[in-house]
This record gives structure tokens, C-alpha cells and sequence, in this order.
């Protein structure tokens, strides 16, 4: 039998998965319109490449890969592209992304899908295929998948771990994909696997499914591969990558290292799943399995179209009297949603209806009695009092010292925390500021980089122009001697060359021309004025005279500065 | 009694020789204290401290001419980290602290007299004689040095409002409510 690994810490909180899980996986219907954000991925931001009116079908591509570390984004149904602007995204922030708006025509067209015999291509064309087709990981990360498909150059790849713990309460949708969809999953796993070519492959899940369990051990059997499925004991977070990679391999991957670096790389279930429709049915990401729960008539799991609106899934839901708000994600690492006009995105695992029943608002926060509870309750055996701490005091050199960012902001010691302290807050908090000031850091060396070579671009055009200057005057000093020759006059005779004097007598004449110009265009309306006209012109004249000549004055002395300076 | 002054007198030659290679072949160039002060300052390069630049400011500080707290840009948190580094006392803010900023040309109005090219410090604007110029917004410090020069009055500055990507957690707050 399989030994088990531990990890430290953890926590048990109740799973209220039960009732999602009654009935099969349903298809939400198709929305009048979805807004499809084009940044749904880990890395660059897609640019778009449809434009509004554009008309689109099922599956097309309307989201390009910015470079390799991102991901394409499709059309989920046919229609028509209404816009692409700001939108409100799905993000905690409550602030607009930049998203495609198709208006469905209800035909859901697809486009012409290409299934592909993966083991004909070469590796590198298979992870283009699965970047162009919009695979990231569906676990919640949404890093893209192609990405992590490359085994390390110098460290063979041992161990293949797929992640269908599902530690988070509440969410049922990886289970009920398992228990559904099994076979596809395995084969997915089995296009994984070619790639990256390990020695085993282990099917992580809790023991609290045991029907996703057999479901996943028939499947491997019927499609006749060797993965081994194994029931691990339900943790909270077991499901965190670094936590099931420990349970599984007893391998502990430190900071500053990769999992492929210690020869083991870990996808989600449902990724597996997806990565197999888009190669062989040519389907890309365009739906995922969404868990609506909580506050509601009847939790289900249901197939939604990425880009429906939180809005549309509402009457599914059919919230009770009392939900004030919804939560994207589980209970332990989920965020509200900033609006029912927010859209499903390839993050939403769960959307759970929230009530002051199931969700009291948090109690206020008490001071810090360091029990040291949450530091026996964190997964990564940090010390969340003292990052606690100095997270407070706005420390955050001290923060980083304290490994801040090897926190996965898994809730375990707010979770256990007798004065309430909402510890995560802080962390995101203290991880965002850091983020800034790197960002700022950044931005003021480069700042100070253009500012130097600027400095350094006019020294060397000043002493480009002195050199020039100081060459034309060795040469007007040459000149005079060499002209006697020439002309055979006697040099005294020769007026000095004189470039100021060439300048004055080019603007003589310009003023010149300028003044006879003038006199040409003669006025034509004053042939003919009365005396009192006349006179009236003439006392207009009077009153000019003294008005500009200070100007004149003026003018000259610019004109005179300005000569000096040349 | 003469070998042990032999000896020590050998042991100075040695270690003054030893000294005084050290002293020509590890020289430290500049004052590494105005590389410190620099790194802290936010090289808008914005002259609103009195001097041309960071760096300069930089080396006033470090010669003790100027105050700490004399970097709008860079304000309290700017002016608690060199008081820090320097051991002073903290000081208010000799001006008032502003919201990070990014320089707008009208395109419209502008007429192409690449006054504001010349004025910018870190080259963020680009343009070319009677073309019409615009600010590279990401290379913008916000320094403001281009809104006087422009003849027509076509460059403004607009406040960097934050996005999706530079949107940052907030410090948890409670509000305290009344138990009815």
C-alpha cells in the first residue's frame, strides 16, 4: 500500500458539500449577453481581435496570447461583438478590465472544430495548441497551463501529481466532474503525461468523496493507464499545490524553487479535462463547471459559459430572502463579488449566496495575545504573529525576512485565530505594498537612468558644438592668409569675413522687401473719406505712436540679446 | 632587546605598506552616502527641492546644505526613510503632498515647438520641429517641468488613477458599530 506524507499544520472546517452534490451537472443557459474579459490568465493581458459589430461563432478566438506566459480567450456562443471596453470585472478591487461584450444570436454556432492527433505533433506544437485553445489552470491559479509542461532540462520528471483534492468548503465542482466526466479527465492526464514524461502519475482526491474516487479509479481502468488514485485525508488546504505535492511525494518545495526543479509538476482535475476537449474535439475553453451554493433554494453544480453575468445566474441560484452579498471562490481564500454585473471568468470554481447566517460579519479584531495558534495552523510553517506584526507597523522589510510571500493567503490562521485578527488581510495588504514599491523602485532607477543619459547626451552635444565653433573660427583665422594668393590683392586691403555683419545686412534686406511689399498694397477703403474721417484716422494714428514704439524698444533689445547669445 | 624592536618596526613596515596599497587599490570613488540618499529620492527629477535633480539634492544632503524634508514626490514615507538612513529627526513635509501625476498634451493645440522635449528631464516626450509631440506616459514622472514652457498652454497634469493591476490591498479597517 501507498505511504502518505503530512504536511504541518491545517485546519478542518466544516465542508457543507453535501448538498451540492445530488444532482448531476447541469448547463446554465445561454445569456442574452456576455462580457468576456480578455485578462482571465496569469501573464500578459490578450489583445483583442475581433472589433465591435465583428460577428462571432462559438469557439473563435477573440483574445490573441500577449507572449508565452499567457493565454488566448474565446467567443463562448455566436453573436455579435457589441463592444470592447472597460468592465467590471471579477476581482475584488471593483474595477473595470478590459472586456469583449458579444450580444448572443441564440443560434450558439460553432466554428469549425479540428480534433488533433496529439502523439503526431511534436511537444512544442502540442503547448502551442493548448496555449491558442485558452488552457489555464482551472484550480483557481489560473496560470497557464503550456507553461508548466516543460520538464526541467536537468532534473528528470518523477512524479506527475493531478490535484482533485477540492479542500475548499462548499465547492463540489471538481467532484462532480470527476464522478461525471472521468474518462476525459484520464485521458487528459494522459496528454500531460506525454509531455512531460514521468515516472508515475498520482490522482490526488479527499476521502471525503468517495464516489469521485471509484468514479476515477473506473475510468483509469476502463482507458487502461496505470495512474494511481489515492484517497488523501481531508485537511484543509490539502488542495494547495505545495500541500498535495507534500502529502503525495513527501517532496517539500522550498521558496526559491519550481516543483519541476524537485521533478514533479501539479495540475488541476478540471484543467486535465479541458486540456483534453480542446486537443481532441478542438473545443477551447469557453464553459467551466461553476458550483452555485450557499443562501440558495438548491445548491448545484452548473456547465456556465464564461462571460455570464453574475446577474443571469442569480434566478438558478434562487437566492433566499435574506443573501446580502455573493462570494466568488470558497469561504477560506474567496473575495465578494463587486456586482451582479461581474461576469463568470475561468477563475470561478464556486459562487456562494451569502446571508449574515452563514457569513456573520467578522467580529472586531482584539489585540494579539500571542497564543501562537495560527502559527501551528499554517501549512507553510510560517509565523503569521510575528508577519502579523510587522505587517501592522507597516515593516515590510521585516515582512519579507519573515518569508511573507511564501504565504498562499489560505485563511488557516485567521481561521484559528481566538482574537479574530483578520491575519490574511494584513498579508495581502503588506504583499500589494511591496508590490508598489518594487513597481516604484523600478520605474525611479529608470527614471534616474534616462535622466544621466540625457545629462550625458547634452555635455557631449556642448562640447560637439564648442569643437564646431571653435573649427570655424581657426578657419576664418586661416582664411585671410590663404586668399592673397588667390586674388593677388594685398591681404590689408581684404575686409575682415565677418558672419554677424552677412546676418544684419540679409535682414536689412528682408526688412526691406517687407516695407516695399507694403507700400504696394495700398489701401483701397481710404480713397474716399470725409475730412472728419480723416481727421479721426489721424488722431487714432497719434495715440498709436507712443504705444509702440516702447514695444520697438523692446524688440530690439531681444533682437540685441539674442545676437549676444549667438 | 634590538631584535624585538627590529621586529616590531619590520611588522610596521609591512602593515603601513600593506595599509597604503589598500588604501590607493580600494579607494572608494564618490561619496557612498549620496548613492544611498539617491536610491531613496524618486528621481522625478522635478528641481522642486531648489536643486537641479535628485542627485544634486542628494549631495547637498550628504554635504548638510539641505534639509530632508524637501522632496515633494517623495513625501513623508520619503522623508522618514532619510531620516532613517541619516539618523535626523523626522520633519513635516516643507510642501504640500500631491497625488502622482502624469503629464497630457492636447494634441489638438499642440503647435510642435519641442519646447516641452527640452524641458523634460528623463526624455518622455517625444517629437520632432512642427510635429506634434506626446508624453510617453509610462516614462511620465510627473515632474510638471513641461506645463510652463508650452506656449500654447497645451500640457496638463492628470492624476494616475489606479487600475486593475495597480490596485493594492487596503490596510483592514473596522468601522464600530453600535450594538442596538
Amino acid at each position: 500500500m501507498f505511504s502518505l506524507f503530512k504536511f504541518k499544520g491545517g485546519i478542518k472546517p466544516p465542508t457543507y458539500k453535501a448538498d451540492s452534490v445530488r444532482f448531476p451537472i447541469a448547463a446554465a443557459p445561454v445569456p442574452a449577453q456576455l462580457i468576456v474579459p480578455l485578462h482571465q490568465s496569469i501573464g500578459g493581458q490578450p489583445h483583442p481581435l475581433v472589433q465591435a459589430g465583428d460577428r462571432v461563432r462559438k469557439g473563435q478566438r477573440i483574445g490573441a496570447p500577449d507572449k508565452w506566459i499567457s493565454s488566448a480567450v474565446h467567443a463562448p456562443t455566436s453573436g455579435t461583438v457589441i463592444a470592447i471596453e472597460e468592465r467590471l470585472a471579477a476581482h475584488p478591487s471593483g474595477l473595470p478590465t478590459l472586456s469583449v461584450v458579444i450580444e448572443a444570436d441564440g443560434r450558439d454556432e460553432w466554428i469549425k472544430r479540428q480534433p488533433v492527433d496529439y502523439g503526431r505533433l511534436e511537444p512544442e506544437q502540442v503547448r502551442e495548441l493548448l496555449r491558442d485553445a485558452g488552457v489555464v489552470g482551472l484550480g483557481g491559479a489560473v496560470f497557464p497551463s503550456h507553461a508548466k509542461l516543460t520538464a526541467a532540462s536537468d532534473v528528470p520528471m518523477e512524479e506527475l501529481v493531478i490535484n482533485g483534492a477540492e479542500c475548499e468548503p462548499f465547492m463540489s465542482c471538481d467532484d462532480l466532474l470527476m464522478r461525471e466526466r472521468g474518462e476525459d479527465i484520464v485521458r487528459g492526464i494522459g496528454i500531460f503525461r506525454d509531455l512531460l514524461q514521468p515516472k508515475r502519475v498520482l490522482i490526488g482526491i479527499e476521502d471525503n468523496k468517495p464516489e469521485a474516487i471509484a468514479a476515477m479509479q473506473a475510468a483509469v481502468k476502463a482507458v487502461g493507464e496505470n495512474f494511481e488514485v489515492i484517497a488523501v485525508p481531508t485537511l484543509y488546504p490539502a488542495g494547495g499545490a505545495k500541500q498535495l505535492i507534500r502529502v503525495l511525494t513527501g517532496k517539500e518545495i522550498p521558496a526559491s524553487k519550481r516543483s519541476p526543479d524537485l521533478g514533479v509538476q501539479c495540475f488541476n482535475v478540471a484543467t486535465a479535462y479541458t486540456a483534453w476537449r480542446a486537443i481532441a474535439f478542438g473545443e477551447p475553453v469557453i464553459s467551466r463547471i461553476v458550483t452555485l451554493t450557499g443562501n440558495v433554494a438548491q445548491p448545484r453544480n452548473w456547465e456556465v459559459l464564461l462571460g455570464t453575468p453574475l446577474r443571469d445566474l442569480v434566478p438558478l441560484m434562487q437566492p433566499k430572502a435574506d443573501t446580502n452579498r455573493y462570494v466568488m471562490g470558497g469561504p477560506m481564500m474567496g473575495f465578494d463579488m463587486p456586482g451582479l454585473d461581474a461576469p463568470i471568468v475561468k477563475a470561478t470554481n464556486c459562487i456562494i449566496a451569502s446571508s449574515p447566517a452563514i457569513f456573520p460579519p467578522p467580529a472586531p479584531e482584539m489585540p494579539c495575545i500571542r497564543c501562537g495558534a495560527c502559527a501551528e495552523a499554517c501549512p507553510h510553517e510560517l509565523q503569521p504573529l510575528e508577519l502579523y506584526w510587522f505587517a501592522r507597523a507597516h515593516n515590510f522589510g521585516k515582512t519579507q525576512e519573515y518569508n511573507l510571500f511564501d504565504c498562499i493567503e489560505c485563511g488557516c490562521c485567521s481561521y484559528v485565530c481566538p482574537s479574530r485578527i483578520p491575519l490574511v488581510q494584513y498579508f495581502r495588504f503588506a504583499k500589494s505594498e511591496i508590490w508598489a514599491r518594487e513597481r516604484e523602485k523600478e520605474n525611479a532607477d529608470a527614471a534616474r537612468e534616462r535622466f544621466e543619459l540625457r545629462n550625458e547626451r547634452e555635455e557631449r552635444e556642448k562640447a560637439e558644438k564648442a569643437e564646431r565653433l571653435a573649427k570655424a573660427a581657426a578657419a576664418r583665422v586661416a582664411a585671410p592668409t590663404q586668399q592673397p594668393a588667390d586674388t593677388g590683392q594685398p591681404a590689408t586691403e581684404q575686409p575682415a569675413f565677418d558672419p554677424d555683419a552677412a546676418k544684419k545686412a540679409a535682414i536689412a534686406a528682408a526688412m526691406e522687401r517687407a516695407r516695399k511689399q507694403r507700400e504696394q498694397v495700398k489701401p483701397k477703403n481710404t480713397d474716399e473719406l470725409t475730412v472728419a474721417q480723416r481727421k479721426e484716422i489721424a488722431e487714432i494714428e497719434a495715440r498709436r505712436v507712443p504705444l509702440q514704439e516702447p514695444q520697438n524698444a523692446s524688440n530690439a533689445e531681444i533682437q540685441r540679446a539674442q545676437r549676444e547669445e549667438e | 632587546m634590538i631584535t624585538a624592536i627590529l621586529i616590531m618596526a619590520l611588522g610596521a613596515v609591512i602593515l603601513g605598506a600593506a595599509l597604503g596599497y589598500a588604501s590607493v587599490k580600494f579607494k572608494v570613488q564618490g561619496n557612498p552616502l549620496v548613492e544611498k540618499i539617491d536610491a531613496i529620492l524618486p528621481q522625478t527629477q522635478c528641481g522642486q527641492c531648489g536643486y537641479p535633480g535628485c542627485k544634486p539634492y542628494a549631495e547637498a544632503i550628504a554635504e548638510g546644505e539641505a534639509d530632508i524634508n524637501r522632496c515633494p514626490p517623495g513625501g513623508m514615507e520619503g522623508v522618514r526613510k532619510l531620516a532613517d538612513l541619516l539618523g535626523r529627526e523626522v520633519k513635516p513635509l516643507d510642501a504640500e503632498e500631491k497625488p502622482k501625476q502624469v503629464a497630457i498634451i492636447d494634441e489638438q493645440l499642440c503647435i510642435g515647438c519641442t519646447l516641452c522635449v527640452q524641458a523634460c528631464p528623463v526624455d518622455a516626450i517625444v517629437g520632432a520641429a512642427k510635429q506634434m509631440h506626446t508624453v510617453v506616459a509610462s516614462l511620465c514622472t510627473g515632474c510638471e517641468l513641461c506645463v510652463k514652457p508650452c506656449p500654447v498652454e497645451c500640457i496638463h497634469m492628470e492624476r494616475i488613477v489606479e487600475n486593475i493591476d495597480t490596485w493594492k490591498w487596503k490596510y483592514p479597517v473596522f468601522e464600530i458599530k453600535r450594538v442596538a
